[in-house]
């Protein structure tokens, strides 16, 4: 675990900040996909530190955020249920859907579980089998391994009770749709080194050149995201647009084969819809005809969901990398961690969040004593430590 | 399922807790929405000008003698953790909320909450080491109580302690005397009783050698007050770490607060287990740490004698309190930026990925 504090060095920060400096020439708009990037970049002030003419867009790489709210709502309703154990990560209980969240739930008598790892989610199950345990499975390419695993765990097991609630997303489709937006200013994009990690970049390079943007596959620390960004600039200066991977040290071009092979077996592409962006074509995952049978929406057949987004959330021009969180007319005011209108202010990884966190006294628009958010530190609700 | 309509009558603040009809774990989290439910229903139901000070003990007088009187509930899980036990924590806490006040503890009073079915040796194990947390911190438990719940209807064992101490004559420490300039130390390294807690918590076990810094806290004020009694306030970051104690300060004060990230000690084990679960050190729970806010004449010297005993001996200056930004707590980070740091909500939760 020392790779931790060299990746935080500020010597070296200052040497790759003059590199950027010295070579760029032009104003550059550049994408982090990835919520917990765009957490790095404003925990420590990164942007601050850019010339002026690179701009950095918030990407919609945040699972939570972009979970659909009627996703959202149908796991609020299957939780709501008497004979139902309720599992999910953290930093889902308190993202909004139709007027409560699932830490509602729970306290209006719902068994609502956090859950570390999906596979806790069916020992549950097993030490349960009166009940129907629900995983709440949503994320991008980084999660949804071992979520398929669990599944394959449970069909080869046997356990009847155990289902899946899916909502997950892969990215390349999503880079694709915000290339094709009229409105669309990404010049280049940090690619999410977990993504990577797991899917490789096969993806990556027919994207790149059919809409002539570097991608260079990024990490987390503070020293990955400025060499990153350093490598997308020195791109963009000499006119290339290759697939360049600075996260080396975790990616390799071909992914990890145990984990695309478990994908292949449990999941098929799909539609998807994204909260506040709306339908992507191939950006999703489901359960395949084989695994049907531990589909929680098959399994509970939700109906009758009545979803209502806020009029006045605008995450979804968030997300795509149109509107700054800053300047939506309810940030800090009408919408705050603490009463959140969208999933970008209650989620560890939403832009609107990270900007309410971090930046509040930049911005000047949010009274200091308003009430306080967390995000990167939701609530641990199920845990007291005192 | 259908939600009892609030009744708002009395309170103080518009629509408090508007979006929570019911208790969610978080209210009793230690951040702003514990904060809120004291300020705006238990503090307005139960009136009272001591109560309304919100301090981590009150102070009162008795027969002219100023005392500290202060309360906590221990429901920790598990009652066993590396560094410590449920009642290492019962003692100790009283005891450190009493300290912050500048008081020795002299008695504490000690209720148990007791699940049926546990473990009469269980019950004995924490017993023992309350009474040997007592005799370390010097304090008597004077008195008890004594309940038994229902299987399944508590965690085992859940304590209520609470004590009183005597508070020195020119020794006055609340947030109202912070004014810019106070310099801010912190006692040692941060986030070690709450690592120790999540590396044995059941769904998270991980491998790392950290115990909790559970440890009674009035030695070391003890040695602080006789450099000078003039120290301004006194907080142990507990529950919500050392962001919310910042927080309160900063708000009660009306002055800001800046801390510099890079001397803040954190434990290399702390900061790793943080960096895998994406959880800020800054929000992680203490129980043998506390955080100074100091007039910067008596600065070093108090920085002296805290490193001068065993519970200081990693003492830091943190950081400074200032005119700028009243009430925030804004933190330079390690690469020249700044951000806000912010008061938790609840506690903490690992991230999806």
């Amino acid at each position: 675990m020392k790779y931790i504090e060299e990746f935080q060095d500020p010597a070296l920060a200052r040497r790759l900040l003059d590199d950027i400096h010295a070579t760029v020439t032009r104003p550059w708009a550049l994408m982090e996909v990835c919520g917990g990037q765009t957490h790095t970049i404003i925990r420590h002030g990164i942007d601050q530190l850019l010339p002026e003419l690179v701009e950095l867009i918030h990407g919609p790489g945040c699972p939570v955020c972009v979970t659909p709210l009627e996703v959202i709502d149908k796991a609020l309703e299957i939780a709501s249920r008497p004979d139902v154990i309720f599992c999910s990560f953290g930093d889902m209980l308190r993202v909004p859907g139709t007027g409560r969240d699932l830490f509602q739930v729970r306290s209006e008598g719902g068994d609502v579980r956090v859950v570390y790892s999906p596979l806790d989610a069916l020992r549950i199950a097993q030490e349960n089998p009166k009940h129907q345990v629900v995983f709440f499975g949503i994320g991008f390419e980084t999660t949804a391994p071992p979520n398929a695993m669990t599944v394959h765990q449970a069909k080869k097991l046997g356990i009847p009770n155990f289902s899946l609630l899916v909502s997950h997303v892969r990215v390349p489709p999503a880079i694709e749709a915000i290339m094709q937006s009229p409105s669309c200013r990404v010049q280049g994009f940090l690619a999410a080194g977990h993504v990577c990690s797991v899917m490789g970049v096969r993806e990556y390079p027919e994207l790149a050149a059919r809409h002539r943007v570097p991608i260079v596959v990024t990490g987390f620390e503070p020293l990955d995201i400025l060499e990153g960004v350093r490598r997308a600039v020195r791109q963009l200066e000499r006119g290339e647009h290759t697939v360049d991977n600075a996260y080396a040290r975790a990616v390799r071009p071909e992914g990890n084969p145990a984990a695309l092979a478990m994908l292949e077996d449990v999941f098929e592409v799909t539609d998807r819809a994204w909260r506040g962006i709306g339908v992507i074509p191939d950006s999703g995952w489901r359960l395949s005809e084989r695994y049907r049978d531990f589909d929680a929406e098959h399994r509970f057949s939700v109906t009758g969901i009545n979803t209502r987004e806020p009029a006045e959330c605008r995450s979804g021009e968030v997300l795509q990398g149109l509107l700054k969180p800053h300047e939506c007319e309810a940030f800090g005011t009408l919408c705050t961690p603490r009463s959140p209108l969208g999933a970008t202010m209650v989620s560890s990884e939403g832009a609107c969040a990270a900007y309410y966190l971090y930046r509040r006294l930049e911005l000047g628009t949010v009274p200091a004593a308003a009430t306080a958010p967390t995000a990167a530190s939701a609530p641990l609700e199920a845990s007291p430590v005192v | 399922m259908s939600d009892t309509a609030l009744d708002v009558t009395g309170w103080t603040c518009p629509a408090p807790l508007r979006d929570r009809p019911r208790v969610v774990m978080g209210h009793g989290g230690g951040g702003a929405l514990s904060a809120e439910l004291v300020q705006h229903l238990f503090a307005p139901a139960f009136g009272g000008d001591v109560l309304a000070q919100l301090g981590d003990s009150a102070a009162v007088s008795l027969g002219g003698v100023r005392l500290a009187f202060s309360t906590d509930s221990y429901v920790v899980r598990p009652l066993f953790f590396p560094g410590g036990s449920i009642g290492d924590l019962a003692v100790n806490g009283t005891v450190n909320d009493l300290a912050m006040s500048g008081a020795e503890a002299e008695y504490l009073s000690c209720g148990f909450i007791l699940e049926e079915g546990v473990e009469m040796s269980v019950v004995a194990r924490v017993a023992e080491a309350m009474g040997a947390a007592a005799r370390a911190a010097g304090v008597e438990v004077a008195t008890g109580d004594t309940k038994v719940v229902e299987a399944g209807h508590g965690d085992g064992i859940y304590i209520n302690t609470a004590g009183i101490g005597v508070i020195p004559d020119g020794v006055d420490l609340r947030p109202q005397r912070v004014v810019p300039g106070d310099v801010v130390i912190v006692s040692g390294e941060i986030g070690l009783h709450g690592v120790a807690i999540m590396s044995v918590r059941e769904g998270l076990e991980f491998g790392v050698d950290v115990q909790s810094d559970c440890a009674a806290l009035g030695g070391l004020v003890r040695s602080m007050l006789a450099v000078t009694p003039d120290l301004h306030v006194l907080r142990d970051p507990t529950r919500g770490g050392l962001a919310a104690s910042l927080n309160e300060i900063a708000a009660a004060s009306g002055t800001g607060v800046v801390i510099h990230e890079g001397r803040v000690p954190v434990p290399a084990a702390v900061a790793n287990a943080c960096a895998i679960l994406g959880l800020d050190p800054l929000y992680v729970a203490n129980e043998g740490k506390l955080v100074a806010f100091v007039p910067r004449e008596h600065a070093d010297a108090v920085l002296d004698a805290m490193r001068a005993h065993p519970l200081g001996r990693h003492a830091a200056v943190i950081g400074e309190a200032v005119d700028a930004h009243p009430g925030l707590v804004v933190a330079r980070t390690a690469l020249g930026g700044t951000r806000v740091v912010d008061l938790p909500i609840g506690e903490q939760l690992p991230r999806i990925c």
